[in-house]
């Protein structure tokens, strides 16, 4: 009777941990590898043959197919510079330089993945259609209500994150260290 | 009391390995990875481009709205595949998955060098198999190995501006993807 008792005790324990610790693995996304600049963090190995577990479960379970590292980087922003988490009732500035690259998009994603609406249809930038100053450098508002020059539109859902990507680049592909660039700075402006 | 200690610590122990279990099963048992959803609307070995991502409906999650995607969900039993991409006026670039969405070569318009991107995706065997007089030849042919006998192989063309979204989709438009004939 013990000896049933003791083996449901340990099956029960086994199921708990094992299919907790995986159920909390993937749904934070945890992976190796990485690669932070800033807010910004990108996983290189993960489009590439050398991914780790977690990160191939991850994209698997998710659906994503990875940018593969011969085409870009990926970086993933989900708070500004201080650490406070994207709310989309806020406003928020990027600006700065970019690391180089051929081109390079900023989309902004529910935590899902997926495009959020907006009046204007506008997802994102790309390296082109963005309005610089003379200097070259660009500041992109981040914000629910429509603003002046480089607007993003949040639709005002609660969370969001950001996803920088450059293509046709060196960064990721050549050893990570954290000099490899400058990427743009964020920073929280009011919230309404 | 030591013999419960004993049943905690073999709870402890079984469920790591059951968490790691888990974890390398994921890509294999995964029913909505980019694979699965992408077999209602791609035929094999065909090149088709998918809709553009919007709100609300999106094939996968993360796609970049800036580019215009094709997709060829290749099966390499047959014999291997020629694919021919026009190069837009922008950025093209050609990456292939495993069919579990591992991302095992990517190369994109520059790389390429040429005005189209032409590759040859075989698997190891058939990569073999080659006559050694054509291996010679393979100075101007790239080929590919493919780790797994079906994947996808997914085309992204930039739209720098939405203006330029007919652009790029019609660049993908002429890309072919298609088995040469065993000999």
């Amino acid at each position: 009777m013990r000896l049933l008792f003791g083996s449901f005790f340990t099956f029960l324990l086994a199921a708990v941990i094992g299919l907790g610790a995986t159920w909390f693995a993937l749904s934070r996304g945890v992976a190796f590898g990485s690669l932070t600049i800033g807010a910004w963090t990108a996983w290189p190995k993960t489009g590439s043959q050398e991914i780790d577990p977690y990160a191939h479960a991850s994209i698997a379970r998710d659906g994503e197919l990875p940018i593969g590292i011969g085409d870009g980087v990926a970086f993933y922003a989900r708070a500004d510079d201080a650490g406070d988490e994207f709310d989309g009732r806020c406003t928020f500035a990027l600006s700065g330089m970019t690391p180089p690259a051929r081109y390079w998009t900023l989309t902004l994603y529910n935590l899902r993945g997926g495009l959020v609406a907006n009046t204007l249809e506008r997802h994102g930038f790309t390296s082109e259609e963005i309005v610089r100053d003379l200097d070259g450098s660009f500041t992109i508002t981040v914000a629910p209500q429509a603003r002046p020059g480089n607007w993003l539109p949040t639709g005002g859902i609660e969370h969001f994150l950001l996803v920088w990507r450059l293509y046709d680049t060196p960064i990721g592909i050549a050893a990570t260290t954290l000099k490899e660039g400058p990427m743009p700075a964020i920073a929280r402006k009011g919230c309404s | 009391m030591i013999r419960w200690l004993l049943w905690l610590l073999g709870g402890i122990v079984l469920g790591g390995v059951v968490h790691l279990a888990t974890v390398l099963a994921m890509p294999r048992a995964a029913t909505k990875d980019a694979y699965s959803r992408l077999v209602p609307i791609a035929p094999v070995n065909t090149m088709v481009q998918l809709p553009a991502p919007a709100a609300q409906s999106s094939i996968m999650p993360f796609m970049d709205p800036a580019f215009a995607t094709a997709v060829c969900r290749y099966d390499l039993s047959g014999g291997s595949i020629k694919l021919n991409a026009p190069v837009s006026e922008a950025y093209t670039s050609v990456t292939f998955y495993t069919r579990e969405s591992v991302a095992y070569y990517a190369i994109n318009d520059r790389a390429a060098g040429r005005r189209a991107i032409e590759l040859d995706l075989m698997t190891p065997e058939q990569h073999a198999q080659l006559p050694e007089e054509e291996d010679v030849t393979a100075a101007d042919r790239l080929i590919i190995d493919s780790p797994s006998t079906t994947g996808l192989i997914v085309l992204r063309a930039l739209a720098p501006e939405p203006g330029l979204m007919p652009m790029a989709r019609s660049a993908l438009a002429a890309a072919q993807c298609r088995v040469e004939q065993v000999q």
